[in-house]
């Protein structure tokens, strides 16, 4: 799974790297987002549904799990 | 664009303020004839506030904002019923005042959905559990503008026996608030009077208590002086605004409507949030993807738009809004515009014009 660290980057920064770095996931493949910015827990689900990338959760504390649907 | 906020003096405000400094500088509780006439211009703003809001003038205290108004509504009413309980149920979307008073006590908070319209079936379970003494609803999204289905609620609550306070600051002096509720606050630098003026309703029979030090606790007042030329003036204007706002409504709505379409329109990788009916007339907010909110509003504020933001790089508190996230809606690049009756059509046109391109700049900027 690839992993993408975003410890310590503010909103909307994170969100940023989901959308380049998700072009490096394959289609069905899951990428693992490290953010521990206060909004990453809203507008990661958020960025998911309107690009229509399925969101499968927070695994772990400032962890969140995308899986690339297009 | 931020009315929401506060919106300029309406002139009638201006007016009245001017009159009732030189005439109602005294204090309305002495036996001279200055605090005679202070009485009777309380008297006449209280009177002219019930008149406007549909309540008896005993019904009505003013307090230092609107702010004051609800935590007052929050804590007497809490207060007043401590014998039947001591939860507050309350909407995830309340303002962060409201919020802050619940902090102070137990607290249930009931969830909305997408378009921010509260959850009525969690909203009936919530004020039906036993030990509930007060429940508070806000009248609609002082954030996204979605009205809240008060009638209902209220409902709910007269069949559960708890009083419902409506924080109603977004509403009054553009939309009627649906009867029902027990307790009601406003602010009127919201419908064009000055600041400094919050509003409390308390029907008549309903227990409330005060939360301050002062001879008569069970009657709602602000302990203190009043500013009262500051309340003759949000009297007169709220009689004033009350008298343009159907017609207001309906041009405002429409500028809202293109607003809506717009962006949506205009500019790519945009969630405009709220529902597009059930809203006031004169607030709407979207969220655009890889922006930073801050950034968009100095930008825009260099244009010479004021606006809003929910983003959490705009908040004291470095959080994004309980609301947005209460709707589980995109958070940065948030903007809330809230039109009020100076803002034109050429305004918004040319803040529709510039948008797209401010908004590309930043993305760019970013790399996006």
């Amino acid at each position: 799974m690839i992993e993408l660290d975003c410890l310590g980057q503010k909103c909307p920064l994170p969100v940023i790297a989901l959308a380049r770095k998700i072009r490096d996931v394959g289609v069905g493949e899951v990428i693992r987002v490290l953010a521990d910015d206060p909004a990453a827990a809203n507008d990661i689900p958020a960025w998911c549904r309107m690009k229509k990338q399925e969101y499968l959760g927070s695994p772990a504390p400032d962890a969140f799990e995308v899986r690339r649907l297009s | 664009m931020d009315a929401a906020s506060a919106v300029p003096l309406h002139p009638v405000a201006a007016e009245a303020l001017v009159a009732a400094l030189a005439d109602g500088w005294a204090d309305p509780a002495r036996l001279y004839s200055a605090s005679r006439r202070a009485q009777q211009l309380r008297d006449a703003a209280h009177a002219a506030l019930a008149e406007a809001l549909g309540v008896r003038p005993d019904e009505v205290s003013l307090w230092p904002s609107g702010t004051a108004a609800a935590q007052a509504a929050v804590l007497g009413g809490l207060a007043g019923r401590a014998r039947r309980g001591d939860t507050l149920v309350h909407s995830a979307i309340e303002h962060s005042a409201v919020l802050h008073a619940a902090a102070r006590g137990r607290a249930a908070e009931v969830g909305v959905d997408r378009l921010g319209r509260l959850d009525l079936d969690a909203w009936d379970r919530a004020v039906s559990a036993p030990g509930v003494a007060l429940a508070g609803l806000i009248s609609a999204s002082h954030e996204v503008g979605t009205l809240q289905p008060v009638a209902a609620a209220a409902d709910y609550c007269a069949e559960a026996g708890v009083p419902l306070f409506v924080d109603a600051a977004q509403s009054i002096g553009r939309v009627p608030v649906p009867p029902g509720w027990s307790l009601l606050s406003a602010s009127a630098h919201k419908w064009g009077g000055p600041p400094g003026v919050g509003v409390l309703v308390v029907r008549k029979g309903v227990r409330w208590i005060s939360p301050y030090p002062q001879d008569d606790l069970y009657r709602p007042g602000v302990p203190g002086a009043l500013d009262l030329p500051a309340a003759v003036a949000a009297a007169a204007s709220l009689r004033a605004v009350l008298g343009e706002a159907q017609a207001e409504a309906v041009r405002l709505s429409a500028l809202v409507d293109r607003i809506r379409e717009r962006v949506a329109a205009t500019v790519p990788d945009v969630e405009v949030v709220g529902d597009p009916v059930q809203r006031l007339p004169h607030l709407v907010t979207f969220s655009c993807l890889y922006v930073d909110g801050e950034a968009l509003l100095h930008a825009l504020d260099r244009q010479g738009f004021a606006v809003s933001s929910g983003s959490s790089c705009t908040a004291s508190t470095l959080r994004p809004s309980h609301v947005l996230e209460a709707m589980g809606v995109l958070s940065h690049g948030n903007v809330r515009i809230s039109l009020h009756r100076g803002t034109t059509a050429a305004e918004v046109d040319r803040f529709l014009a510039v948008l797209p391109g401010l908004v590309a700049a930043i993305r760019a900027e970013a790399g996006m």
